[in-house]
């Protein structure tokens, strides 16, 4: 079997002051695959995401990201890791100091990729989202739609190998998110492995990925989301 | 190397870009610096101005020997002799009155009192350097004085080290006050970057946080901060040689004026290229400490959560 893309084995997290997020966690993601992470708010879904960046750190248990052991990995190694992934965060996390072009440059950037090249790779990126032409704007000027495609393009503009998504879709309505979700899939059409955490049901079930349940800190399922039943064989109130 | 030269560029362009941004800021920053070093700048100056005009007086003791007039040729050679055999005499010099007269004629501000001179009222002289060994010497110079005194065939015998060395002495504590004054301002300058590098981190959190989240390294993070610093060094630097230049010709014009009573040059000079060079690389080095300090205390508190 190929190495995993991300593999969790018992891994639990603690907070200071005793609260365990997380506890005895074991799953592993395939490269190429598109899992969904679910539960209810509390359950640890954020959590479970900042552990694969290193933004938080687990309290024991191992965690390897590309075959990588990120649970070993000291501080100087983090931003390597990090390079690797795009991430897209909750509370989005953009510059409104800077244009929307900028802000999709910002990962190049860090790389001291040459000038030329990455605003070429942040228009392509920008293109992707369908922001192009708004690449001069600030992203306070932009919907909430528009921003959360801006940081799918910044998340994407590395070519990173994994793709995490932490409630992408939590402030957009149904056919928004939906098209969010369409952009997830697309970059998963191409061998992106891509890890999205919602407690949105229903706007994932025509999709049926494979699924990663939390509930309390704890795994409560791994398996595939069941297709959505047709419309007439929904029983209704008795 | 390509990727690294990149790196700085980039690390410049964004000094370059925080300066645009606030530019009035920035100027009111590098003024702090440069009135803070000023002050050391101007001091060393002024000590540096009167140990050069002091410097043509030797600070080592003399004894000068004036003879009377009309003094026979033999008692003046014998005098010679026991002047040289005595402890603590490294030289005795001639001086005969005409010589006296021409030197006098070229000190600054008495041309015109000796040209009015019907005939030379100096005497021959003989002026004896002693050893320098601290106060020892100058206690060598008051017993000969007193000894001397007493012989006949001399008119007057004057230790003319006394005063020369009190002004050394003086001269020593304004060098210590200028080294104290620059170890103190040296000290607010970094304090300064600091503070302003702080300042700095604190409005610039979020960009930081998002680049670390993005795979940004501490050195990345740190680059510009240190530019800031070295920046503010540099410039604040350039400011007290610009500020202290200004005083320094404006000085100048009543310097002038006032050394023309006495026939001499008192204006002040200026640093020479190497020392301004030396006092530029100086303040920059001070900058990037204070920068370097302040990114050390400050930045690993922000992190990403």
């Amino acid at each position: 079997m190929a190495q995993a893309a991300i593999s969790f084995s018992s891994v639990s997290k603690r907070y200071p002051g005793g609260r365990e997020a997380l506890s005895g966690i074991d799953f592993s993601i395939q490269p190429g695959e598109f899992v969904l992470l679910t539960g209810h708010s509390g359950a640890g879904k954020s959590t479970l995401l900042k552990l694969i960046p290193a933004i938080e750190r687990a309290s024991s248990g191992t965690i390897l990201v590309n075959g990588q052991n990120v649970s070993a990995l000291n501080a100087r190694g983090v931003p390597f890791l990090r390079r690797n992934l795009g991430l897209i965060f909750q509370d989005q996390k953009l510059l409104f100091d800077r244009s929307v072009l900028d802000n999709v440059m910002l990962p190049l950037q860090l790389t001291a990729q040459p000038w030329r090249d990455a605003q070429r790779r942040a228009r392509a990126a920008l293109d992707k989202v369908g922001l192009l032409e708004r690449e001069r704007a600030n992203p306070v000027a932009l919907s909430g739609g528009e921003q959360q495609r801006l940081c799918i393009a910044r998340a994407v503009v590395n070519r990173p190998a994994i793709l995490i998504a932490d409630e992408p879709t939590a402030s957009l309505d149904d056919e928004y998110a939906d098209t969010i979700m369409d952009m997830f899939q697309s970059f998963n059409q191409v061998g992106v492995t891509v890890l999205v955490a919602t407690h949105d049901l229903d706007l994932v079930r025509r999709r049926h990925p494979r699924m990663i349940a939390l509930e309390n800190g704890r795994l409560a399922g791994v398996g595939r989301a069941a297709e959505p039943a047709p419309p007439a064989a929904t029983p209704g109130p008795a | 190397m390509n990727a690294w030269l990149r790196q700085h560029g980039q690390s410049l362009r964004h000094t370059a870009g925080r300066l645009r941004a606030a530019p009035f800021a920035a100027l009111a920053n590098v003024l702090v610096v440069g009135v803070v070093l000023a002050l050391p700048l101007s001091a060393y100056l002024a000590v540096a101005h009167v140990q050069a005009i002091t410097g043509s007086l030797r600070a080592e003791p003399q004894v000068s020997v004036f003879l009377a007039p009309g003094i026979s040729k033999a008692d003046s050679a014998n005098l010679e002799m026991r002047l040289k055999n005595t402890t603590g005499v490294r030289s005795v010099r001639f001086v005969s009155r005409d010589t006296a007269l021409a030197n006098l004629k070229s000190a600054p501000g008495m041309g015109d009192v000796v040209a009015t001179l019907r005939d030379n009222p100096l005497p021959d002289a003989y002026i004896a350097t002693l050893r320098d060994e601290g106060d020892s010497a100058a206690d060598t110079a008051e017993q000969l004085e007193q000894q001397l005194k007493a012989l006949p065939g001399i008119a007057h015998v004057q230790a003319d080290s006394a005063w020369v060395r009190r002004l050394g002495a003086l001269l020593r504590v304004g060098r210590t006050v200028v080294l104290l004054l620059a170890g103190v301002l040296s000290l607010a300058l970094v304090a300064v970057t600091f503070n302003t590098i702080r300042l700095q981190i604190l409005t610039q959190r979020e960009e930081i946080e998002v680049s670390k989240l993005m795979g940004a390294t501490d050195a990345y993070v740190r680059r510009p901060f240190f530019y800031w610093g070295g920046f503010l060094g540099a410039a604040g630097g350039l400011a007290a040689l610009l500020l202290v230049d200004l005083g320094r010709v404006l000085i100048n014009r009543d310097l002038a004026r006032f050394g023309d009573f006495y026939g001499v040059d008192l204006r002040l000079g200026f640093l020479s290229v190497e020392d301004a060079l030396a006092f530029l690389v100086f303040a920059t080095l001070l900058g990037v400490l204070g920068a370097y300090l302040s990114v050390s205390r400050h930045l690993s508190h922000i992190q990403p959560r």
